[in-house]
């Protein structure tokens, strides 16, 4: 069985919002899948699915089903961090294909932004690794600059090359009005930031936001009978990668596997995509990702991504084209929602005209959610207009 | 002059007692299956490669090299994270010590020491050797 052309993107919202002092969590929530469902030209009464993850407030689904509103038959809470969302819709399109629901909900939300980013919950020592990372203040940043490090060292990756990736995520900010950071950057501005965690500028990371988004999945019956353009889900895969032990290739990430099974189950490949939504909470993540869904060798992502390659209009492969995390948001820290809602938008032929993919047909939107040295959930998912 | 910060320390549990009893000693242990024979790390009761449940304890001497790292400059004083591959095999997450970060390279052999933590643990990080 496969979940090719079994179901269908119909809404999706963005939530406006990057900094929300005023907003409760669930009410952010609940104000981005308002949107979404209107968006897909349905009502909150049509929902019989809904997927959240941690971010969510309360014990998995329970307290915002009730918050909602919502009269569901299918929930699901799989939990891959940031590459969750995405996780979900090939979730979503499972439980749609075998009947158990027709109008999903996937929600995402955050304000860490407002709630400050060093509340950090206290440590859950039944966490297995835990006590031999502590320690040492693992972190999202050292997890990340140490395969930055690494790739530099094995395959001659640059820090200009880095910086490009930046540097084409600010070329497509300027053009979103809701965007943090829309000022174009150079490959030198990138480098003259402040070091953080060598070889990572600050301009290197993602931003810190509030916001949100939400998708609607829906079977492909409702999908006709409605009338926004069908944005069929083609193929889906996800993966955990992990240290294995201690043997494991920290460079090699967990979209090689789960590219492979989403290319596979699409029956199409990484030539054949007009678009491609990253997830780019670094611009090493990029680098690394695009390696490992096969748009270039392994080793040659900073080649591949310099020279303004990444730019729409200008470049061999259009990536992040709403500015992405590294300059537009990066709601609750988990980039994958905001992934899907670009690569929607550019199929639909409703990303900014100066942005916007002639003749977007297939895209694919790829996340990564946890630590890329140490161990994440990969999710990767291909999209196409019908 | 200032007292050395201590490490954060971990709260123990059975599976990995014995590892924090050792450190305290200036012993670094790593697991191996008595069945398969493979080194692991973080150290676990069940083999993650056979899932064995004969893992044994091993002292190593605790040399390797730097697999990778990085410099967290908003740390004062800044803190060198690296992974060191063992001379056993597994990659173990650490912190490198007795040394200028800017003379930390990938490659370069470095031994086990030990670092006071909190709650009078110590805790394994490595200098150059």
């Amino acid at each position: 069985m496969t979940i090719r052309g079994k179901a269908y993107i119909a809404g999706i919202y963005e939530h406006p919002t990057r900094k929300a002092p005023d907003k409760s969590l669930a009410q952010l929530h609940a104000e981005i899948a308002i949107g979404a469902v209107a968006d897909a030209g349905l009502t909150m009464a049509d929902v019989d699915g809904f997927f959240c993850d941690n971010d969510a407030p309360g014990l998995g689904p329970i307290s915002m089903v009730e918050y909602l509103g919502l009269n569901v038959r299918h929930v699901d809470t799989t939990e891959t961090g940031g590459s969750a969302p995405i996780v979900h819709i090939s979730h979503a399109a499972q439980a749609i294909a075998s009947g158990k629901c027709s109008v999903a909900l996937i929600t995402l939300a955050g304000r860490p932004r407002s709630a400050g980013v060093s509340a950090n919950p206290p440590p859950n020592w039944d966490v297995p690794e835990l006590p031999f990372e502590y320690p040492y203040r693992s972190s999202v940043l050292n997890q990340y600059a140490m395969v930055a490090m690494r790739h530099m060292h094995e395959y001659g990756t640059t820090p200009e090359q880095l910086a490009w990736v930046k540097v084409a995520a600010s070329h497509h900010a300027q053009h979103n009005p809701h965007a943090m950071l829309r000022e174009v950057v150079s490959v030198e501005n990138v480098l003259q930031s402040p070091m953080i965690a060598d070889p990572l500028h600050r301009l290197d990371c993602c931003v810190v936001s509030d916001g949100g988004g939400a998708i609607v999945v829906v079977s492909p019956e409702i999908a006709r009978s409605l009338s926004r353009p069908l944005i069929k889900v083609r193929g889906a895969g996800e993966a955990i990668r992990d240290l294995r032990g201690g043997k494991a290739n920290i460079l090699e990430s967990g979209g090689a596997r789960s590219g492979a099974i989403a290319f596979e189950e699409a029956g199409v490949t990484p030539a054949d995509i007009k678009y491609a939504s990253v997830y780019d909470s670094f611009t090493i993540t990029v680098i690394v990702q695009l390696e490992d869904l096969g748009f270039c060798e392994k080793g040659q992502g900073g080649r591949f991504v310099s020279d303004g390659q990444l730019i729409s209009g200008i470049g061999r492969l259009p990536v992040n084209t709403d500015g992405g995390g590294l300059c537009n948001n990066h709601p609750g820290n988990r980039g994958g929602m905001t992934k899907v809602l670009e690569a929607v938008r550019q199929l639909r032929g409703e990303a900014h005209p100066a942005v916007q993919v002639q003749g977007c047909d297939l895209a694919v939107a790829h996340g990564t959610g946890g630590w890329l040295a140490s161990r994440h959930g990969s999710a990767t998912v291909i999209l196409e207009r019908e | 002059m200032e007292e050395a910060v201590k490490m954060p320390a971990p709260k123990l549990n059975a599976e990995n007692q014995e590892y924090w009893d050792a450190a305290r000693r200036g012993v670094l242990l790593v697991k191996r299956c008595a069945d398969c024979g493979e080194a692991h790390h973080y150290p676990r009761a069940i083999c993650p490669f056979c899932h064995s449940g004969s893992t044994e304890w091993e002292e190593v001497a605790g040399t390797g090299v730097i697999h990778t790292y990085t410099i967290m400059r908003r740390e004062q004083p800044s803190t060198i994270t690296a992974y060191v591959a063992l001379d056993q095999g597994p990659i173990m997450l650490t912190n490198i010590v007795g040394c200028e970060p800017e003379t930390v390279r990938i490659g370069m052999p470095v031994q086990v020491c030990f670092a006071d933590a909190e709650d009078g643990l110590r805790v394994p990080v490595f200098r150059p050797r």
